[in-house]
């Protein structure tokens, strides 16, 4: 049984380290020869989540993933798409969870209401606690 | 043995947690009974500290000798790890994190009991059986869901190991830093509480409080300054801060205990600011139950997994409403006794550092909303990523105006004053800040927020010494050193990070040995790779000369490490620092060609990041000595005057009037 539950084991773990130690991609260590060019992949890759880590945007990590999809944002940089395109293709391809660009949408639409409701609040308090002081003390 | 004589001492602890607690409410009840059983609350805290302590000495030594029939060293240790890594890992898990929590929480009530002279005894009673209650939680929560001393029915025949990317000296430094600043509020809001309870919010009270908020504030400054450091070196891609929900967890009390600080020193000064204080206090070690929930309940890692797991997590929330609740409650019930204090005018002292209070709080809103947000549509199955492109804008909306108000408050005086009076320094400050930002967008094209962040900090710098314009400066407090040291800190330290997003320089690439790269003025040449092995790892170690503007080439030797138990890889940077700046260089794995991955950075003055949180804890401890030195010299001339009293009342030998103090 446990021979078994070994080789099972041995199945499921060798493509996983097969995929591991593969090539990264050209462009996943390195940069494109633009400097332009690389100025504006790399603005892009620090906002976009590396999905394989806890909280660390693509160019901020050695995660395999992480260096495929700087191989991607690079080639199609190179390829004279726009920053804004293929994040787009990207969040197509994975989900909001990918962009840390937040975007104004029916889910994330307190992440800026709530800002605005808090510079409002902290008026109030200033007005409410400076601006009587001030009528108090002129009086 | 050794475990079940920290289980007693643990249990023992407990049971003085509930005596502190029972004697602590009898001495409210004012009459000769209620006095008769306070007299218990002191010792019991002081003997809790002992037996906390001591339970987590005797952890610290299984971690040493690697006892592995105890579960948690056999699922965290390893015989063959370094022993300073043995011993750091005793806190490198969430059991002994907890006990490390515990016992810094029991030492900080027990300081309290024992040192703390000052207060009326109605308030220190109160104090003491708030602080018992909340030991008391966390008592039970260590030994009812996460006990550090449990034994295997088996002992194993090896340990599992550390993470290694925790098999570092950072783990020594980082994490007991950082509780004792998180534990350490909790002297804060029980300090907070029993002034409430006894209804005795007076500026003596908060002359009691100031120390323990400063001491438990330098701890989370230096313990937020050591892990950045740490992430910086230990990651490997040269990130310091990431808005990571255990960074922001870190960041909250911080935020609320720098407005606690300032908002207390009015409260003393100036008997001004009486619910605030109080609010602040709560808010602050709030932040710390909350920081502690999101880290050790693993609702961080997914949702999900805590929904099907929710043990230790629901016992913090538990214990967080509980706390958080009943403060709140209190805080609602007696607000109304405690009048708001003296009165100021917008444009004074007080009024400057009540709005940067607002200030404070509202970038801890920010950072406590992009904290939770994620956590909260995870529940409902929508994942949104909040992270550096929502904080750095939505957190500068706050912090912009609060850096302008920090360069002047210190000037303006106490209650009242025109600003006019300061009209050269304004017009200075102003200058500075305007030059530089037209300066640095004449010379490239960088972002709105790094060449604001390098104009205020430059501006700031230099309003942080102006208080000493026109003071003799041998004559000046230490105090007030303590805040010059420090606001010249918070410069300093927003220089560095806006320097280091505005002007880093990166290479990435591919090399074979012999070939050289060009970065900035620095030649960088990869000499050789070999594989070398350490105590439980190997390596492939890179030597790398690099030289700066032609000069003498210095050998860097960054490593690629395997770790073998548990098995996992991590890079070992090499750094170079310079005064302007710190060369940051990494070896990557061999591509099929036989060419390295090298990634190198140059990274102008990112080393002020740290030297600016150096500075701002340093201004703290200023303060403390300061403060403390003032107190003893106070204490010392009442305790002479009084001598001098009984001297003539002896020597007149005559019934004397009572003195009109």
């Amino acid at each position: 049984m446990i021979r078994l539950l070994l080789i099972a084991l041995a199945l499921v773990t060798a493509p996983l380290s097969a995929q591991d130690t593969m090539p990264p991609a050209p462009y996943a260590y390195t940069q494109l020869e633009d400097p332009a060019l690389e100025a504006k992949a790399t603005e892009l890759m620090s906002t976009l989540r590396c999905l394989k880590c806890q909280s660390q945007a693509i160019n901020d990590s050695d995660a395999p993933m992480a260096g495929d999809m700087r191989h991607q944002v690079r080639t199609k940089i190179l390829a004279g798409e726009e920053p804004e395109e293929i994040r787009a293709w990207l969040i197509d391809r994975y989900g909001d969870y990918v962009s840390y660009q937040p975007a104004v949408s029916s889910t994330t639409w307190p992440l800026f209401a709530i800002p605005v409701f808090l510079i409002l609040i902290a008026l109030f308090v200033l007005l409410r606690r400076l601006g009587k002081r001030r009528q108090e003390g002129a009086a | 043995m050794l475990a079940e004589l920290g289980l007693a001492a643990l249990w023992l602890a407990t049971a003085l947690a509930v005596l502190q607690i029972a004697s602590g409410v009898m001495g409210l009840r004012g009459d000769a009974k209620g006095d008769a059983l306070a007299i218990y609350a002191r010792p019991a805290a002081v003997v809790q500290a002992f037996l906390a302590v001591l339970a987590f000495g005797l952890l610290l030594w299984a971690f040493a000798i690697t006892d592995l029939s105890i579960k948690l060293v056999a699922t965290n240790s390893h015989s063959m790890k370094p022993m300073l890594y043995k011993l750091t890992g005793t806190w490198g898990n969430h059991e002994g994190s907890m006990l490390l929590w515990v016992a810094v929480l029991a030492l900080s009530g027990g300081l309290l009991a024992g040192l703390e002279r000052r207060l009326p005894s109605k308030t220190m009673n109160a104090t003491l059986a708030v602080q018992g209650f909340v030991a008391l939680g966390f008592y039970a929560f260590l030994l009812l869901s996460s006990n550090p001393f449990e034994r295997l029915p088996i002992p194993a025949v090896e340990g599992t190991g550390l993470n290694p990317l925790l098999q570092d000296i950072g783990l020594a430094i980082h994490p007991p830093t950082l509780y004792v600043g998180y534990v350490g509020l909790s002297v804060a809001f029980s300090l907070a509480m029993g002034a409430l309870i006894a209804k005795q919010v007076t500026p003596d009270f908060a002359k009691v409080m100031r120390p323990w908020v400063l001491f438990a504030w330098v701890f989370l400054t230096l313990g937020i300054t050591a892990g950045s450091y740490w992430a910086y070196y230990e990651l490997g891609w040269g990130g310091w801060w990431f808005w990571d929900p255990v960074e922001n967890s870190s960041l909250m009390p911080w935020l609320a205990a720098t407005a606690l600080l300032h908002s207390v020193s009015v409260l003393a000064a100036r008997d001004a600011l009486r619910t605030w204080t109080i609010m602040l206090g709560v808010l602050a070690f709030s932040m710390s139950m909350l920081g502690t929930f999101l880290v050790r309940s693993g609702v961080l890692t997914s949702v999900h997994a805590f929904a099907v797991d929710p043990e230790r997590g629901s016992f913090i929330l538990m214990l967080l409403g509980l706390y958080i609740g009943g403060a709140l409650a209190i805080f609602a019930v007696r607000a109304g006794s405690i009048s708001e204090g003296k009165r100021f005018s917008a444009s004074s002292r007080e009024g400057a550092l009540v709005f940067n209070n607002v200030m404070l709080s509202a970038i801890l809103a920010i950072v406590l909303l992009g904290t939770l947000y994620p956590l909260l549509t995870e529940a409902f199955d929508v994942r949104v990523s909040v992270g550096p492109p929502y904080f750095n804008p939505a957190g500068a909306i706050f912090a912009i105006p609060m850096f302008i108000v920090m360069a002047i408050g210190p000037l303006l005086r106490w209650k009242q004053d025109k600003p006019a009076r300061l009209q050269f320094e304004i017009s200075l400050i102003a200058a500075v800040a305007i030059s530089i930002v037209s300066l640095v967008a004449i010379l490239g094209d960088y972002s709105i927020l790094a060449v604001l962040g390098l104009a205020l900090a430059i501006a700031l710098g230099i309003a942080a010494l102006l208080p000493l314009r026109g003071r003799n400066i041998r004559r000046v407090p230490l105090a007030t050193w303590g805040m010059i040291f420090a606001h010249f800190g918070v410069a300093v330290s927003l220089f560095g990070m806006a320097s280091e997003s505005a002007f880093t320089q990166e290479r990435l690439a591919a090399v074979t040995p012999g070939s050289t790269e060009q970065l900035g003025d620095w030649n960088i040449e990869l000499r050789s790779v070999d594989p070398i092995a350490g105590p439980n790892w190997t390596a492939v170690e890179a030597r790398i000369a690099v030289s700066r503007g032609g000069g003498e080439p210095i050998i860097i030797t960054p490593q690629a490490r395997n770790f073998w138990a548990p098995a996992q890889a991590t890079s070992e940077s090499a750094l170079v620092t310079r005064w302007d700046g710190q060369l940051y260089a990494v070896i990557g794995d061999q591509a099929a060609d036989g060419r390295w991955q090298l990634r190198v950075w140059w990274k102008p003055f990112v080393t002020f990041i740290w030297y600016g949180g150096l500075l701002i804890s340093l201004g703290g401890i200023l303060s403390i000595i300061g403060r403390v030195r003032v107190d003893l010299k106070r204490r010392d001339a009442v305790r002479k005057g009084k001598e001098r009293r009984e001297d003539k009342a002896a020597l007149s030998n005559a019934p004397q009037p009572e003195p009109a103090e």
